[in-house]
């Protein structure tokens, strides 16, 4: 490789301006000092470049050798990515040692040269173009891992296979075949701020399957679609996003930590690789891919991670997959952004912030659709942000700048973790666009259509939300009755079917037929309330145990429909019971 | 200071200017980010130490932990070539020390036969062990309602003029890791005079035990000697969990001093200020220190951080508290309303969470039944407060029979199980006990998420 030596003028935390390296494009990559810290370049003005640099910048003085190294800054995509833990640049942190950047750093195990099984799906002299199909590895059970031809400069041209290696184990640097000339390994590496190139996009109009009865009832997001989960401290952002990693129905989740805690990612890769995958027996850990770059960890990495999930995500939506990519938090992202713009002297915008903050965010949504690849195939990227607006401010800008550009808001209430109401998705500060566009692909109760079956649930709750003050100022007992029974189903929805703990061994994921039993087990019951009230009056109503409907989504497993169904008849009695001495 | 540096012979004098906290020197060269500094001053020879925040050519910015005042341009400016450290290992124990490692208790300066690097390193996700077991304080509230969990960071946010720094003092004088090998490190920042005697005559004991590390900024030391003691006190904590095998406890009193002293010289250096004018690196700035608790798969030893902040205009959403509870896991609330009822100490259970609680208590952590009698009582707090409201509205007269008990209920809990003596510790058995028989208050119709066997335990006593 052609490498240029430059040399360090001006250091000052992350920030680095580098003399001497006239040829430098933007977004190079470059090694600063001795120590080699990767840097990208982010400016250039009048033989000055400025770099942004990756890891702590200490020591690094002004006369240092900077090498550029004639490419921007890119992942490795290969088979050891499913199942793996990486850094913001997707280097693996299972082989590096207890503490990050230290000299003498105590290795970690050293990593056995992995190999993996590949099987050719194409002979010499076939005709493909980029995105075709090569073979596969065997890399998770779960997951299909094939090797494609590349997407290169010309994406509809096809090229001759000159050569291609029989089946057999294989380095990840391996070459396994070589197309038109050009050898095609293994690993591929790909800059992970641009795009992968598709065929196409296409209509966003499978639901993806979360496993939260508030998100796939009310809120629904589509493969392909994007959603933020705004929320203060506290509210439950980081439970429901391991919630969706762990149960959602996408093929490879990409789980990027960003900014966040430590202990969080010890526990969350540690419980991946204790949960079962539904779907295939085997570890939940096989078909997910964790980028880990904790709060205390080198600032810009975090900004480069979120771009890291992304281009890891394309990669396997290339391969005909569905992928979902959950960012926690974006708001650290755009700190990163801010702190970054702060120091290379960039006029501040809102609160700070840099004036593309709007398009950075725009941007990075952007890269999540359903498409048809080059391939032909159909696969999808969903991106899901957390968002961590600062003292709670749902006006701050990042919060602001993502919900124009999302198809869902998912909003976190104060209010409702505080009151232990898990999830805390607050039905009336959230919204899916694709809500109606994705009411024919569920599952309904009793034949009912979907959209209609929402629109029932919003109205009962906010029914419910408006009487509530004045509940508080005149009590229950001064309301007609119709109206405390309002109350009384907005209560039944909210704890029978919303309410879903994480930590319920029975009811951490709620399948499409599960949730529907609960829906109609609830309206049910509510009918039944309206009909007994007008007999036995409502105060008679609202003193029977709904005990055994309330605790039916905790007490019946995913499966167990007939357990709901049971607990719910119990409910039905007893009303049918209180109408019936009423009529005597 | 204590020695971890080894400092050159050549000496620089050719400081550009002063201005702040900042000073700058010219016609260096090879001199690197971030390292340490020595300013000896012209004349009186009086050392002041900084490090370095900017290089730009053969210009060093060095930031002054004691500030400029009264240095001149003729001072004598020496890099040491790499960045802070100090010595670290069991010296440290026993030691009381001034805000940057200085003893201050007539002892010789602290040894140790390794060093270590003040600002540490990001510990590997992938080599942390999730926190399993307790910290037990001796306060009965927080260790049934909100148990601290060895490796975790869990706040206590409080307002001033509350007793957080008594209550931080009894924690750091009582607790203990069971039979395990534990000590604290009690880093006081913006102390006056007469509260760092008053923690110095609480932890005497502690400290005598040589289970203890005493680290004291006073409100008089110089404002950036406080960026500094967080960084030393962790620094010794890191050793003595990871290479001493130590599960150590760090209290850090009171972070909105040190946030301050952030502040300070982030104006001096014309950063661009987030809100309230705090520097938008103060969540990472923060981060870097709260991350540095935790557990190492396969070690024993463990960091268990306890900071301790006061709320301005007792705001949750102030920047300092509010980047602190997006960094913790939990949080600790003190109350002013529940201190004006005499109550010590005055814990807001409900706005009160230890995110980790479900890990470090519970069958064969603390007792089988520990976590559903938390969330029992607490439940039946929210609802005693629900019908408190209403009592205060429609008077008590008014309310049903399982209403009253509720309010009784509410002052059984702030009396028996809250309210604790100053130097009280409360084992935790006694401490589950009175939850238990606080929670027995209630009729047993209210009590659903508790056990029978719990129940008849309780019936049975006469
Ligand atoms: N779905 C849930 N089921 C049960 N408990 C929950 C749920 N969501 C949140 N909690 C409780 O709330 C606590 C905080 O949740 P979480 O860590 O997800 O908050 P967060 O919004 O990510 O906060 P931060 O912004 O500080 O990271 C959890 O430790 C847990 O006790
Ligand atoms: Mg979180």
């Amino acid at each position: 490789m052609d490498e240029v030596t430059g040399a360090v003028r001006r250091v000052a935390g992350p920030l680095v301006e580098l003399d001497g390296l006239p040829g430098a494009a933007m977004a190079e990559l470059v090694l600063l000092g001795a120590a080699e810290i990767p840097g990208e370049v982010v400016s250039i003005r009048g033989g000055v470049l400025t770099v942004q640099a990756y890891e702590y910048t200490g020591g690094l003085a002004p006369g240092d050798p900077a090498r550029s190294q004639g490419r921007p800054l890119s992942a490795a995509l290969g088979p050891g990515l499913l199942g793996g833990v990486f850094d913001g640049l997707l280097r693996p942190l299972a082989n590096t040692g207890i503490w990050l950047g230290a000299p003498a750093a105590t290795p970690g195990p050293a990593a056995a040269e992995r190999v993996w099984r590949f099987t050719p799906a194409a002979k010499p002299g076939d005709l493909v173009a980029p995105g075709h199909r090569l073979g596969s590895v065997a890399a998770a059970r779960a997951v299909e891992h094939r090797i494609l031809v590349p997407p290169g400069p010309d994406p509809g041209v096809t090229r001759r296979v000159d050569r291609i290696a029989p089946a057999g184990e294989y380095p990840a640097d391996a070459v396994v075949a070589e197309v038109g000339g050009v050898p095609v390994a293994v690993t591929e590496h790909w800059p992970v701020r641009r795009p992968r190139p598709v065929a196409r996009r296409v209509d966003a109009n499978a639901l993806l399957h979360t496993g939260q009865r508030a998100l796939d009832l009310l809120f629904p997001i589509a493969k392909g679609g994007t959603a933020a989960v705004p929320g203060g401290f506290g509210t439950g952002k980081t439970v429901l996003l391991q919630q969706i990693a762990k149960w959602c129905d996408a093929d490879v989740i990409v789980y990027v930590g960003c900014g966040e805690r430590g202990n969080e990612m010890a526990e969350v890769v540690d419980e991946l690789s204790r949960l079962e995958d539904p779907r295939t027996g085997g570890r939940l850990a096989e078909r997910t891919v964790v980028i880990a770059n904790t709060s205390n960890m080198p600032m810009m990495a975090r900004e480069a991670s979120v771009y890291t999930g992304v281009c890891v995500a394309e990669y396997f939506r290339d391969m005909g997959h569905d992928v979902v990519v959950i960012a926690d938090s974006t708001s650290r992202w755009a700190e990163a952004l801010r702190e970054f713009a702060s120091r290379s002297g960039a006029l501040p915008a809102e609160e700070g912030f840099p004036a593309n903050l709007a398009s950075a965010l725009a941007a990075f949504y952007e890269r999540a659709g359903a498409v048809q690849t080059l391939g032909g195939e159909r696969g999808s990227v969903t991106v899901i942000g957390a968002v961590s607006p600062p003292g709670g401010d749902l006006a701050e800008p990042v919060t602001v700048h993502t919900e124009r550009v999302v198809r869902a808001r998912w909003t976190l209430d104060r209010d409702l973790a505080y009151a232990r109401h898990y999830p805390a998705v607050s039905w009336a500060e959230s919204f899916s666009r694709d809500a109606a566009a994705l009411a024919e692909d569920a599952a309904a109760p009793g034949g009912e259509d979907l959209s209609s079956l929402r629109n029932r649930l919003a109205r009962i709750l906010s029914r419910a939300d408006r009487l509530v003050d004045l509940v508080d100022l005149v009590g229950i007992a001064a309301l007609p009755p119709a109206e405390r029974m309002d109350v009384l189903a907005g209560r039944l929805v909210r704890e029978g079917v919303l309410q879903q703990s994480a930590l319920s061994e029975a009811d951490a994921h709620s399948p499409a037929a599960k949730t529907a039993a609960l829906v109609e087990a609830v309206l049910d019951v509510i009918d039944a309330c309206d009909r007994a009230a007008q007999t036995a009056g409502p105060a008679a109503v609202e003193g029977v145990d709904f005990g055994p409907l309330l605790r039916a989504r905790d007490e019946a497993g995913p499966e167990n429909l007939d357990a709901v169904f049971a607990r719910r008849d119990r409910v039905l009695g007893a009303l049918a019971d209180l109408a019936g001495e009423a009529a005597r | 200071m204590t020695t971890g540096t080894q400092w050159p012979d050549a000496e620089f004098t050719s400081v550009a200017s002063l201005r702040g906290p900042l000073m700058a020197v010219t016609g260096v060269r090879g001199v690197g980010f971030d390292e340490y500094v020595r300013i000896t001053e012209d004349g009186s020879g009086t050392r002041r130490y900084g490090t370095v925040v900017e290089v730009d050519g053969d210009t060093a910015v060095v930031q002054v932990l004691e500030g400029t005042s009264g240095l001149s341009q003729a001072a004598r400016v020496a890099f040491a070539g790499a960045p802070l450290r100090i010595p670290v290992g069991p010296g440290w124990l026993g030691r009381i020390c001034d805000g940057r490692g200085g003893p201050t208790d007539g002892g010789p300066p602290v040894f140790g036969a390794r060093t270590a690097p003040v600002n540490g390193f990001p510990m590997n996700p992938t080599r942390r062990e999730p926190p399993a077991e307790p910290v037990l304080t001796g306060v009965r509230c927080i260790d049934s309602l909100a148990t601290l969990v060895r490796g975790q960071k869990l706040p206590v946010f409080s307002v001033p003029g509350l007793p957080h720094l008594e209550l931080a003092t009894q924690i750091a004088a009582q607790a203990t890791a069971g039979d395990e090998a534990f000590c604290v490190v009690f880093a006081g920042m913006d102390l006056t005079h007469a509260d760092a005697a008053y923690v110095r005559d609480a932890l005497e004991e502690r400290a005598a035990a040589g289970e203890l590390t005493l680290l004291v900024n006073t409100s008089d030391a110089p404002v950036l000697e406080r960026i500094l003691t967080p960084r030393i006190a962790l620094t010794v904590a890191e050793d003595l969990a990871f290479a001493e095998g130590r599960h150590v406890l760090v209290v850090l009193v009171d972070m909105t001093s040190y946030a301050e002293a952030l502040r300070e010289v982030s104006a001096a250096r014309d950063e661009i200020p987030a809100r309230r004018a705090y520097p938008g690196y103060l969540y990472s700035d923060l981060a870097s220190l709260y991350e540095r608790c935790g557990r190492i798969r396969g070690a024993p030893g463990s960091v268990t951080i306890l900071p301790v902040l006061t709320m301005p205009g007792g705001d949750i959403t102030h920047p300092v508290p509010d980047l602190t509870g997006y960094i913790t896991e939990g949080q600790i609330v003190l109350s002013p309303e529940v201190a004006a009822r005499g109550v010590y100490p005055p814990i807001d259970p409900l706005s009160s969470l230890s995110r980790l609680m479900r890990h470090g208590a519970g069958p064969g952590r603390t007792a089988p039944e520990h976590l559903p009698l938390a969330a029992q009582l607490l439940a039946a707090l929210a609802r005693a407060r629900q019908v408190r409201d209403l009592a205060d509205l429609v008077g008590a007269d008014a309310l049903g029979p399982t209403d009253r008990h509720y309010l009784d209920f509410q002052d059984e809990f702030e009396h028996r199980l809250v309210d604790q003596g100053r130097t009280e510790r409360c084992p935790l058995a006694q401490a589950l006990e009175r939850c238990r028989q606080v929670a027995l208050t209630l009729p047993r119709s209210e009590l659903t998420m508790l056990p029978e066997s719990l129940l008849d335990a309780g019936a049975a006593e006469p």
